[in-house]
């Protein structure tokens, strides 16, 4: 018999549907594969009796023929969701033992669509990282490590290597400045960051408010296609949430992409770009070149301002957003002299550094004398980088970049150690569209010469997930990237 | 009326401005569905939002919006289309996000100004610089434990609006003038119900001091949180007195912030404010800016009930008041309700005469509320007429004044049960004035030889023998007819 883990949840679904086997089946041999794979440290919380209880129901659905979307699928998700009785930390020591009352909507959709809950993923803290390794729970390892460990990308990094490891069918990711694009790149999967606003941001822990957005982390474009119908959707509990309807996705791929215009970006492609990258690129260009697509060089001028205006927008938001991290109502508390003391011991111990990196850089940023040189500067810079997709989309309907400039790096990685500014470089390809509010996915198109898989990243205009889904699947079909 | 204050080498000035916080009437938090109720038990009305949990969203309440606006347009103010949230930041155990989600450079309410009425008769304009909106803190209870404070999350979410006045105030009585004013506006408007001593309405007085003629401003101080009209008086004087002093024994003011003790009457010094709060302020992006449209705003306005200072102006033209009943009757939109259904139809002179004279003097004697009058207003309207066409004196109408209040029946039918009926019919009145010359002969005898004063004696023995029924005119009229033939 065939590894059920292997099966896409499109795959799933269909045999579930058939009854070739059950819910609490599959969810068994998801709950062994994780039990016999603790070594890339994916989870950092696994709740088998809640996903078997979710199983049985799933299983009485199919049973009266009243099952649904995602009927009995097992998903993993990540520590930054809230779900209700089960601990959410966003993997900081800060939150230790925090056990929300209440559950994310984005979860909750996936819920009352039939999916159950394997576990909480790991992450980098707060959604801050590139690497998974700023993590309480020490890093994620990426399944395609081979002599020594490899990161697995981040923050979604749990999320990726998980499904990556078909430790889940699919995975919750939150995209802030690439974070499920650039593990999904890393770790060979698929990922979307939906447009801004279509996914309700309820019960996600905010890291940057104007930019934070969910979105599904899966083994195909199908699997994500499916997964955001279900957990895209207005939440009037989320005033950036957008009323639109969600369209169904999934009816989209295999539409025939002739004439559709895919924009190149020159700046995309700086003068020490990785020539397997840029080769790869080229290729998966030409492969929807092939299928009648039009390659249309783009520009998107401001490009290069794009990483300093959000390492100056997402700190300052972050240190904002944090500061309800204070050891008074919940989580980690420790003692002090003073209501002071109790604050600063409690934040000291609770945060890790890259945290504290971006809360110190948000509070320096906001305050008066630097407000309007940075900040206010940064949002006027974020308005043009925002105009320069609404240009280029006149041109185009999509557009074609790497995900990432590097493929995944070892653990522990000296340059980026010593010098953050190195690992912020790596958002280099995903940061503006979180910028501008737009949609885009990654898929994996190929392995570098290490064997490790590179992605490509399709941007789409606001609200044309419908687009991206379409481009993406025609470019998975011709790149026959194998999984893990 | 110039106030100043004057020592044995100069005359100085006060300047001051109010920041008045007034807790929004609505049935749910600004930015959360928990219910505003005052005095539940502590932290009975806490959603996810007000605890600051994580994954939390503020969704903007409308009726807040709405009651905003509508105290713009009270306090004759510019509505601003377009307003942005901002978060003002700072770590407090009573501010359960780590900021205050406020308005800031773009607020929802622009200038305005509101007349006020001094006691020499004189008016003055003072300016709305703004109002904007913004959520209340949870509340700190630092007297329940010597080592612990207690944190009461029911009011944190609870909607504010901020209204900030300019430094038009020159006198205690100005600012206490503007107080009551603005919480008669807000009571009329029922947009606050402005009980200080509950702390609905929260007055935070900057002041400083300047020689009279003196141009520009120097340092001020800030007295927060005063809590009563009376006590925001005392602390302008007793701190701009202060100030006073220190100039004049040759010190400086620096910029601080005070409290008011009310046990002394005297500001207390708290904090220097050498450096203005760093509260890092920023659009909060978890709110979209608010913007009305001109429909929006012309439907509140369409809607706005009458104002205390039109209403003022209509009594006075209308019922002929001056314009102290006029501002008494008001004073509150209940008072002056209840005069208006009592004048209805009736002299209303006379019938604000009654309710700011026996009507109020019988309800403070008996500590209540114009809601729990036993009277209704309609009953002081029929009582007027009844002395206005000679039913009954006005003496008699005392009397049954107090027999209304105490049984709650009304006038008409108190005068007929007890048959207190003036007597106006002169042939009657005539017998008894002629009984009672009749059977004191030797009184007739003196007033006739000039003691004229026992014409009041004569008046009384004819009243008494009338039981008080006789029309005193009258009484009078036939006594000075008979005694004087």
């Amino acid at each position: 018999m065939t590894d059920l883990t292997e099966l896409t949840i499109a795959e799933a679904l269909k045999s579930l549907k058939n009854k070739e086997f059950s819910a609490t089946e599959l969810t068994n041999a998801y709950i062994q594969k994780m039990e016999n794979t603790r070594e890339y440290n994916a989870y950092v919380l696994e709740t088998p009796e809640v996903a078997l209880e979710q199983a049985r129901l799933s299983d009485e659905h199919y049973k009266n023929g009243t099952n649904r979307a995602l009927e009995g699928i097992p998903l993993g998700i990540k520590d930054l969701f809230c779900t209700k009785g089960i601990r959410s930390t966003a993997c900081s020591h800060i939150l230790d033992g925090f056990v929300p009352q209440y559950e994310s909507t984005v979860t909750q959709h996936l819920l009352n669509a039939g999916a159950s809950f394997l576990g909480k993923l790991n992450m980098d803290e707060f959604a801050m990282g590139g690497s998974n390794e700023t993590s309480y729970y020490g890093p994620v390892v990426n399944p395609w490590s081979s002599s020594e460990p490899l990161v697995a990308g981040g923050s979604s990094g749990g999320s990726a290597a998980a499904v990556a490891a078909h430790l889940c069918a699919g995975a919750t990711g939150t995209d802030t400045g690439g974070s499920i694009r650039q593990p999904a790149a890393f770790c060979g999967i698929t990922g979307i960051k939906p447009t801004y606003g279509r996914c309700s941001r309820w019960g996600i822990m905010a890291f940057a408010s104007s930019l934070d957005q969910a979105g599904p982390m899966a083994k195909d474009v199908r699997d994500c296609a499916i997964m955001l119908r279900a957990m895209a959707g207005y939440d009037a509990k989320d005033s950036t949430s957008v009323d639109m309807k969600v369209p169904d996705f999934e009816q989209v791929l295999g539409q025939d992409i002739k004439g559709l215009k895919i924009g190149i970006p020159s700046e995309y492609r700086p003068d020490g770009l990785n020539k397997e990258i840029s080769g790869l690129w080229d290729k998966s260009a030409q492969m929807l070149q092939s299928r009648g697509a039009e390659i249309v060089h783009i520009n998107l001028p401001h490009t290069p301002y794009a990483l300093p205006v959000y390492y100056i927008i997402a700190p300052a938001e972050a240190s904002s957003n944090l500061a309800r991290y204070d050891g008074i109502r919940y989580g980690l508390r420790v003692k002090g002299e003073k209501l002071d003391d109790l604050y600063i011991n409690t934040r000291t111990e609770g945060f890790g550094t890259e945290v504290k990196r971006r809360i110190m850089i948000g509070t320096y940023v906001l305050s008066a004398g630097y407000f309007d040189a940075y900040y206010v500067k940064a949002q006027k810079v974020r308005r043009l980088i925002k105009q320069d997709f609404e240009k280029a989309f006149e041109k185009c309907d999509v557009i074609l970049t790497p995900t990432s400039p590097v493929s995944a790096f070892k653990i522990g990685d000296e340059s980026m150690q010593e010098n953050p500014i190195n690992m912020y470089l790596n958002d280099v390809f995903t940061v503006s569209v979180n910028l501008a509010g737009l949609p885009a996915l990654s898929l994996p198109v190929g392995l570098d010469s290490k064997g490790l898989p590179l992605g490509m990243q399709l941007i789409g205009k606001a609200f044309d997930e419908e687009t991206i889904f379409k481009t993406a699947y025609a470019l998975e079909k011709d790149a026959a990237f194998k999984r893990k | 009326m110039t106030y100043t204050i004057k020592t044995e080498k100069n005359e100085w000035e006060i300047v001051c401005g109010l920041e008045i916080h007034c807790q929004i009437i609505s049935k749910s938090k600004i930015f959360s569905g928990a219910s505003t109720e005052f005095g539940d038990d502590a932290n009975e009305n806490v959603s996810f939002i007000d605890a600051g949990m994580p994954g939390m969203l503020p969704v903007l309440n409308k009726e807040c919006v709405r009651q905003a606006v509508k105290t713009g347009l009270g306090l004759n103010a510019q509505i601003n289309k377009h307003s942005v949230f901002s978060r003002k930041n700072y770590f407090y155990a009573d501010q359960p996000n780590g900021y205050q989600i406020t308005q800031y450079e773009y607020p929802i309410v622009g200038k305005g100004n509101v007349k006020i009425d001094l006691s020499d008769g004189t008016s003055k304009n003072i300016g709305i610089t703004r109002i904007h909106i913004e959520q209340d803190a949870a509340k700190s209870i630092h007297d329940l434990n010597p080592k612990k404070t207690y944190v009461d999350f029911n009011r944190a979410g609870v909607g504010l609006m901020e209204i900030v006045t300019e430094p038009d105030f020159r006198s205690p009585e100005e600012a206490g003038a503007f107080l009551k004013k603005l919480r008669s506006i807000v009571r009329y408007l029922g947009t606050c119900d402005g009980n200080m001593d509950e702390g609905s309405m929260r007055c935070d007085a900057s002041i400083s001091v300047r020689l009279k003629g003196e141009q520009g401003l120097r340092e001020r101080a800030e007295v927060k949180n005063v809590n009563s009209v009376k006590f925001a008086m005392q602390a302008i004087e007793s701190e701009a007195k202060r100030q006073v002093e220190v100039y004049e024994q040759g010190g400086t003011i620096e910029q601080q912030t005070c409290r008011f003790d009310q046990a002394t009457g005297q500001t207390k010094f708290m904090r220097k404010k050498e450096y203005a709060d760093d509260y890092r302020y920023f659009p909060e992006p978890d709110l979209p800016p608010l913007d009305l449209t001109d429909e929006y705003i012309e439907n509140i306005r369409a809607q706005m009930v009458e104002l205390p200072d039109a209403k003022k102006e209509r009594f006075m033209r209308d019922f002929n008041l001056t314009a102290y009943d006029a501002d008494l009757l008001t004073e509150s939109r209940e008072t002056a309700d209840f005069f208006e259904k009592a004048a209805k139809g009736h002299d209303g002179k006379k019938v604000a005469n009654w309710i700011l004279g026996d009507f109020f003097a019988r309800l403070n004697a008996d500590k209540l509320t114009l809601e729990q009058s036993p009277i209704k207003p309609e009953m002081i309207g029929q009582l007027v007429d009844l002395i206005t066409n000679n039913t009954i004196s006005g003496k008699i109408a005392k009397d049954v004044f107090a027999l209304m209040f105490e049984t709650g029946q009304s006038p008409i039918k108190i005068v007929e049960e007890k048959g207190l009926k003036q007597v106006t019919d002169s042939s009657q009145i005539e017998k008894i004035v002629d009984e009672v010359i009749a059977s004191n002969a030797d009184n007739l005898a003196a007033y006739k030889s000039g003691k004229t004063n026992l014409f009041g004696w004569f008046v009384g023995q004819v009243m008494k023998a009338s039981k008080g029924s006789a029309n005193p005119q009258m009484v009078n009229q036939l006594l000075k007819d008979k005694l004087d033939k």
